[in-house]
């Protein structure tokens, strides 16, 4: 019998639809599959009955000919959405053993179409760090590693759970979140495909809140084709959240197959920096090659602010997180820390709950807004932003998306960029550009590293074009070919 | 700009976390590795733009006001540290 858990999104909702096998028999294949893999540490929470009764449900639909989009199919959640009555706590200390009473929308989203929850996955603590190590239970591992070395790799962050849990077979494919990087990135890490959609087009409400004006919800999966599967349904209109978008969903997956004849594609030159790896310079040339041979017209655009996107970032996503975490004060929700009196209690309940890096960039959030300094810092980083956005708006009049790596390296070993926060945060420096303006991009893998570790390529697409990112995407993914899978070490 | 044992401890204070003296140093040599490396965006030239407050252009929506929720006393206080007869239970603010 094949195994069910290494199928795509896509050909097991054609399996369940056509009962070649049940939603039970696959949900309890991804049940054992995790058991036997909690030495990658991608789950934090498994609900293996609820994902049998969800099953169950499932396939008495499908029984009757009916069902959902995702009728059936097992799916692994980011700890950062909360899920009714199962603990959630975005891997940090600080929330406890908070078990939310109420369902975020977008995964509400997919329990209406018939998906099955097999449980919560581990990220970095609220979702801030890029090599999942900030997590409260620990960091997950990358089921790849480098040809002949046993050091265990990151799977990049924050969204690591997702990632490792998708390249490990540990489900069909798994909601994420990317505020700076955080979906793409992981992705590139682990071979797998990753996109975050235009700002507004996925609901925040029951995310677990870090930059409000950057994050934005999107998938991780296997293939091109299932992210646009489970981007369809995890996108909607919310009242409930004031900045989502009422705004038609184009039949993204019809996209992926499309092809690029006749595309303009852009190749900003501020991306050529210097550090970039020579491997990752090579993939970006052959994803260029790719794309001529199937018909786009290659065009060099300049996006001269680029370098300015980083530090940008460092002042608003702290800004926006001192603001946001200002809610965990032990008092109505999460784990208290007792002091001599209210202030004690705060500080005390705060400087237990939160880890090094969440308190180091809620102080450094603190310091920008603090009187005197909010023009030189938030103002300026704001001002700097509008800049940003502006090099796309003139950079897409001569180009329909945009190519470029996901990230300067593949992934690294645990440690290896820990001790100089501003080095970690460089990994970020071509997925961020996105998050301040707003835009869609989609992380494919794309090659090999010359020891053995995927490498993605990125696309960029127009304000509410995803439907470019998935033709282009698709694209790269027909040329590229990638096949190569983790070998079974775990 | 740099930052001080001083500052971090004023900013500790603001964000409500505890410091232990012994950090305040450190903690001052990492924000200011940070600070130094945000501080390039001085070389910007922002004098004609307007700071970036939506990244898509939409109207904020209005909603009719009427309450849509409520009446959930128990979820309310279903994950607080303590509760006493349907409240928080928080320590002594006022003396």
């Amino acid at each position: 019998m094949t195994d069910l858990t290494k199928l795509t999104l896509a050909d097991a909702l054609d399996g369940l639809k056509a009962k070649k096998f049940s939603s039970r028999e696959i949900t309890q294949d991804f049940v054992q599959a995790i058991e036997a893999s909690r030495v990658l540490n991608a789950y934090v929470v498994e609900t293996p009955e609820k994902a049998l009764e969800m099953a169950d449900a499932a396939d008495a639909r499908l029984a009757k000919g009916e069902g959902g989009k995702l009728e059936g199919a097992p799916i692994g959640v980011k700890d950062l959405y909360c899920t009714k009555g199962v603990r959630t706590t975005a891997c940090s200390n600080i929330l406890g053993e908070f078990t939310p009473t109420y369902e975020s929308t977008v995964t509400q989203n997919l329990w209406d179409e018939g998906a099955v929850m097999l449980g919560k996955l581990n990220m970095d603590e609220f979702a801030m760090g890029s090599s999942n190590e900030t997590s409260r239970f620990g960091p997950p591992i990358n089921p790849w590693r480098r040809n002949g070395d046993n050091a265990g790799l990151t799977p990049g962050g924050s969204s690591g759970g997702s990632a490792a849990a998708v390249s490990g077979d540990l489900c069909l494919a798994a909601t994420a979140s990317d505020t700076g990087g955080s979906i793409r990135q992981p992705a590139a890490f682990t071979g797998t495909v990753g996109i975050k959609p235009t700002y507004g087009r996925a609901s925040r409400w029951g995310m677990v809140a870090f930059a409000s004006s950057l994050d934005q919800a999107g998938p991780i999966a296997k293939t091109v084709e299932d992210s646009a599967i489970l981007l369809d349904v995890m996108c909607s209109h919310d009242p409930k959240d004031s900045t989502s978008l009422k705004v038609d969903q184009p039949d993204w997956r019809a996209d992926v197959s499309k092809g690029v004849k006749g595309m303009r594609i852009g190749i900003p030159k501020e991306y050529r920096m210097d550090g970039l790896s020579k491997e990752i310079d090579a993939l970006w040339n052959q994803g260029i090659e790719w794309l001529k041979a199937a018909g786009a017209e290659i065009v060099d655009i300049s996006l001269p602010h680029t370098k300015y996107a980083l530090p940008a970032y460092y002042i608003v996503a702290p800004a926006e997180a001192s603001s946001n975490l200002a809610r965990y004060d032990g008092m109505r929700y999460g784990a208290r820390v007792d002091g001599n009196n209210l202030t004690q209690t705060y500080e005390a309940t705060r400087a237990n709950g939160f880890g090094r890096e969440v308190q180091r960039r809620l102080m450094i959030g603190t310091y920008v807004l603090s009187s005197g300094y909010y023009d030189a810092y938030y103002l300026r980083a704001q001002k700097v932003r509008t800049k940003i956005l502006n090099d796309f708006v003139e950079a897409f009049e001569s180009c329909d998306a945009i190519l470029t790596p996901t990230c300067p390296s593949p992934a690294f070993a645990f440690g290896e960029k820990s001790g100089d926060p501003v080095e970690m945060y460089l990994n970020d420096v071509f997925t961020v550009t996105t998050n301040l303006a707003g835009l869609p991009g989609i992380s494919v893998p794309a090659g090999l590293s010359a020891d053995g570790l995927p490498l993605g390529l990125q696309v960029i697409g127009k304000v509410l074009d995803e439907s470019a990112c998935f033709r282009v995407g698709g694209e790269l993914e027909r040329a590229a070919g990638f096949v190569a899978r983790p070998e079974k070490w775990w | 700009m740099s930052v001080t044992k001083d500052d971090v401890r004023k900013v500790a204070r603001l964000s409500r976390i505890a410091v232990d003296e012994a950090h305040l140093e450190e903690l001052a040599g990492e924000l200011n590795g940070i600070l130094g490396w945000i501080d390039q965006l001085n070389e910007v030239d922002v004098s004609d733009v307007e700071p970036l407050t939506s990244v898509v252009e939409t109207a904020l929506p209005m909603r009719d006001d009427v309450v849509t929720d409520g009446n959930i006393q128990d979820q309310v206080l279903a994950n607080a540290p303590r509760t006493e007869d349907g409240f928080f239970v928080v320590p002594k603010s006022v003396e």
